[in-house]
């Protein structure tokens, strides 16, 4: 989240689109109504009518994978009104700057960008750079008239995104359209804040991206990033995915987002300085950030003279994603298989085929709480285990009630949490596990004289024995790694002393740090009540302001900051827009910035600075990027979802021309089989409920929670019951081309069949969270989605996919 | 004026360690104004499902499992209220199905045998060190030092804590895994 929960209570208008935070986020709707009691209206737009959409002022449907018609059509609708933040557009945006003359849109096109490669299916950006004057500056236009400017192209670009065509495309009808657009534009006024939330509704699609893009586009233009009661807020999935996020369990990054090195790209640790580091924004710092990481990982073995063990980093090969490890896994590449509390067997597309290609392991350890589809996978019914030859350990682990550690909200809050119960039996904590095993491998590899061992022996791992969680949270706090002094003398950092900001973090091996944006979370600072102990453990209850920011409880990422870029809450003079929004602003006095909230900006630099006017401080140009290249080009257009009942009514091009297609296995039952309308004409969704979790590990197996939701359930409309001979209550069989499975059939209101350009259209949606252990059990609903992802991020596109569905005996 | 739940625990004399336990149990205390008839516990934790982070009060029985669950109304995002799931999480410290003891499966078995942890340890290391050392890239086709292995895969865990996470992606990285994946990603 740009923002966080307790924020939401400064909102005029919440607007929920591919998210139910009623249903997934459930304590979030205190904060919702805090704001509707105050006056505010929420907006839901979702396929179904879900419990969120039972509080809201505003609902309207949507076919799903059509969001950035949607959205795109409330940005013409802003633009043609002119009910965007005009002074906030024109200075906090890149909407007066000129691109170069040889970029060409969807307009000219149709639906391609220029620079597109038919062969290797991707975009050569060089069209859509930023035109320069003879000194290498940016050229704008601040009236926003040249017909080159980034508010021109924007305009043009949406201006084909009409009230008729979002109708026709979306099957929203043209007043439910309107009184969304009507109601979230009038937060473009300076005084008021719209919010967008969002989750996976949005995300996962071959389009997800962009979906993400828009709002934030639409956020910019009506001028509600940075401000209380604004924010682009993503609803994150789990308790923690924020944290596993920021601490770089993702192939392409290392702690903090700085990029993972890849083969092709950075030979050594200048190279990849040389590519990575920009001269603006404040990532131009990234080189502190992973030298201070890589003097964390290897201590004392990390010296100036061997570049601080950067060649120890493994250096990828290409993408190393979700979708591509099951491919190299079915391909017998992947040999051995480590999970920590994942459940692919359940949660992983085409889960049939992701299944099939564990059974490729030689050996497989899993860290779980009970024995999940995937532990038992060589069992699960209809494998026969003679024919399943991997070797599976699976490791009693304590759950997160029984071991110490912090964990981070959506709203980049960190939390610790103390051990408050006991671990059953042999189960052991994470970290416990980790460290015994590092330790077997460092015995395993000793004495080992090969180059290729040193990155095992070499690496700096002590946090005592047993082990004490709170070393580890030193470690990615960071600490001096040396003692240091200034030239006069005078001590700047004494060894071992926390940092309490990552502004202290030198690129010269005299500091280390796990995880740069933590720089802070475990420093001992006051609780507001004059409670000194580390800051994620703070339980302060003042507020400043009254706003909700609540600084004295836990610690919020970066720094402390709890709403991002909020230098855009004050007008390039440095007032605040509005007093009803107001949250920081420029003391001319104290020569610095005030207010509710940690600035997001050089504290003492003056609106009449350089720069003092660019609060987007991650943007090379320190500007929100109205257009900003991404794989499918530098503004959201629409395409259809992989498998659509529909031909693409914005252009000619039908899905988006750079994702990844597989066709592993196509002819084979089990495989990357892409199913057709004239087979599947029903659209299909997977979303969740409020009664269990995920892949339904922490849930199907807890009494309460399976008495709560006992079955696998599919919804549908009225008129798809019927006209199918279904009742609810029925077994009902619902299949694509991966596969089929079985559900209890809810007929409801709560769907209604789509009106999509004249044709009547159906959908229907499955929760995700059954398979065959624990109390509640059911089918495993993603053995019927697709293997294909977004080209950007690869998240797979389970929200919009074809089937057919029929009564089933 | 706002009253904590700390400050009206004190002012019943319920607040030191003894005097949380039901009645029958409270030999030294204090007359209690507010007997108790089981164990509300003081112990803060946050929910591990979903991102909001709300606060949940623990108590315990002699054996360290839960016996109550509450939300923390001095919590400054849920204020004491709690959706099904985190109201249901104490069952997850006492059910039976919790796994308790390290299991094993061997090739074309078709069953768990229970084992040691020190044993378990000490084959997952052998078998992490042989598929590293048979599958080890030291440079690619172009001469580049890549240091890795593309044979062993890693997923996991976003319902784990920071401190989890952290030594999980320095364990990885250190052992040369390239395919390091998890919650996020899908």
């Amino acid at each position: 989240m740009t923002n966080h929960w307790i924020d939401l209570k400064n909102s005029d208008c919440i607007f929920v689109i591919g998210g139910n935070p009623a249903e997934n986020h459930p304590a979030s709707m205190y904060w919702v109504n805090a704001a509707l009691d105050k006056g505010a209206k929420m907006i839901v737009v979702d396929p179904r009518f879900t419990r969120t959409a039972a509080k809201a002022q505003v609902y309207a449907p949507l076919r799903s994978g059509t969001d950035i018609v949607f959205l795109g059509g409330m940005i013409n609708y802003v633009i043609q009104n002119e009910l965007y933040h005009k002074d906030y557009v024109v200075n906090y945006t890149n909407a007066a700057t000129l691109i170069s003359p040889d970029y060409k849109g969807p307009p000219e096109l149709d639906g391609l960008f220029s620079g597109y490669d038919n062969t290797k299916r991707t975009y050569n950006r060089a069209s859509w750079a930023y035109q320069t004057d003879a000194e290498g500056k940016t050229k704008t236009d601040p009236t926003l008239q040249d017909p080159n400017c980034v508010f021109q192209i924007l305009k043009k670009h949406y201006a084909r995104y009409t009230l008729d065509m979002v109708s026709r495309i979306t099957g929203c009808p043209k007043d439910q359209f309107l009184k969304v657009a009507e109601t979230f534009a009038a937060t473009g006024q300076p005084g008021k804040a719209g919010v967008i939330l969002y989750a996976m509704g949005q995300t996962q699609h071959t389009v997800g991206s962009q979906n993400v893009r828009i709002m934030a586009m639409l956020q910019l233009l009506l001028g509600n990033i940075g401000i209380p009661g604004g924010g682009v807020d993503a609803l994150r999935g789990e308790s923690n995915v924020q944290g596993s996020t920021d601490m770089g369990l993702l192939f392409h990054v290392l702690t903090g987002y700085v990029g993972s090195p890849s083969a092709a790209a950075h030979k050594n640790l200048a190279e990849y300085i040389q590519k990575e580091t920009p001269k603006t924004s404040y990532w131009s710092n990234k080189p502190k950030f992973l030298v201070s990481m890589l003097k964390a990982w290897w201590g004392n073995a990390a010296t100036k003279e061997n570049d601080f063990c950067f060649d120890y980093l493994p250096k990828r090969a290409g993408d190393h994603s979700w979708i591509t490890l099951f491919h190299a896994l079915h391909d017998g590449k992947i040999k051995g298989m480590l999970l920590m509390g994942q459940n692919p067997a359940v949660s992983g597309p085409n889960a049939r085929m992701e299944r099939k290609a564990l059974e490729k392991l030689d050996w497989m350890v899993v860290m779980e709480l009970f024995e999940t589809e995937t532990a038992g996978f060589w069992h699960a019914p209809g494998v026969n285990p003679k024919d399943v030859k991997t070797e599976v350990f699976m490791l009693p682990a304590a759950d997160a009630l029984e071991k110490a550690g912090s964990i981070v909200t959506s709203g980049r809050l960190i939390q610790w949490r103390p051990t408050v119960a006991k671990a059953p039996g042999d189960a052991k904590s994470d970290p416990w596990i980790l460290d015994r095993l590092c330790k077997a491998l460092k015995q395993a590899y000793n004495g080992s004289t090969t180059p290729r061992d040193r990155a095992i022996l070499d690496l700096n791992w002590d946090y005592g024995d047993p082990i004490d969680v709170e070393r580890i949270a030193k470690e990615i706090n960071g600490y001096w790694a040396a003692d240091v002094v200034d030239d006069k003398g005078n001590v700047v950092g004494k060894k071992g002393d926390l940092f309490t900001t990552f502004g202290t973090l030198r690129d010269d091996g005299t500091t280390a740090c796990g995880c740069w944006i933590f720089a802070g979370y475990f420093a001992s600072i006051d609780d507001g009540e004059g409670h000194i102990q580390p800051a994620s453990k703070r339980r302060g209850t003042k507020d400043p302001g009254g706003l909700g920011t609540y600084p004295y409880w836990g610690w919020v990422w970066p720094v402390n900051r709890h709403i991002v870029y909020n230098r855009c809450s004050a007008d390039p003079d440095g007032n605040p827009w509005s007093k009803e929004k107001a949250l920081i602003w420029w003391d001319a006095e104290k020569k610095k910035w005030v207010g509710y909230d940690v600035p997001d900006f050089v504290a003492t630099k003056a609106p009449t600075d350089p720069g003092g006017k660019d609060p987007f401080i991650m943007m090379v140009d320190g500007k929100g990027g109205l257009f900003a290249g991404m794989a499918e080009g530098p503004l959201p257009e629409h395409y259809e979802p992989l498998e659509s009942p529909v031909k693409n009514l914005m252009s000619g091009l039908q899905n988006n021309p750079v994702i990844k297609l597989w066709t592993t296995d196509q002819d084979k039952e089990i495989g990357d089989r892409v199913g057709k309308p004239e087979q599947f004409p029903i659209i299909a969704t997977t979303y969740r409920v409020t009664e269990h979790w995920q892949a339904g590990a922490m849930s199907r197996t807890l009494p309460w929670l399976a008495e709560a939701q006992p079955e696998m359930f599919v919804e549908m409309s009225k008129a798809l019951a019927a006209s199918k001979g279904i009742q609810n209550g029925d077994k009902v069989a619902v299949s694509s081309a991966r596969g089929q499975v079985t559900a209890v059939a809810i007929v409801t209101d709560r769907l209604q069949t789509l009106n999509v350009d004249g044709k009547k259209l159906e959908f229907v949606g499955l929760p995700w969270h059954f398979g065959w252990a624990g109390i509640a059990t059911g089918d495993v609903a993603n053995d019927i989605t697709p293997h294909i992802g977004d080209a950007n991020t690869m998240i797979p596109e389970y929200k919009a996919f074809l089937v057919d569905i029929r009564k089933a005996v | 004026m706002r009253v904590s739940r700390r400050e009206f625990l004190k002012a019943s004399g319920l607040t030191a360690g003894g005097l949380l336990l039901p009645t029958r149990f409270a030999a030294a205390a204090e007359a209690a104004r507010f007997p108790l008839h089981k164990a509300i516990g003081e112990g803060h934790t946050i929910c591990p499902y979903c991102s909001v982070g709300c606060g949940l009060l623990i108590a315990t029985d002699e054996s360290g499992h839960i016996s109550n669950s509450e939300g923390d109304p001095d919590h400054i995002i849920n204020r004491g209220g709690l959706d099904p799931k985190s109201v249901a999480v104490r069952q997850m410290s006492i059910s039976d199905l919790r796994l308790q003891k390290v299991k094993y499966r061997a090739a074309g078995s078709d069953k768990w045998e229970e084992k040691p942890w020190d044993w378990a340890i000490t084959e997952i290391a052998k078998r992490v060190k042989a598929t590293r050392d048979a599958t080890f890239e030291e440079k690619d086709a172009n001469g580049v030092t890549v240091n890795r292995t593309q044979a062993i895969a890693w997923l996991g865990g976003a319902a784990n804590n920071n401190e989890d996470c952290y030594v999980a992606s320095k364990l990885t990285r250190a052992l040369g895994l390239v395919y390091v994946e998890h919650q996020a990603r899908i």
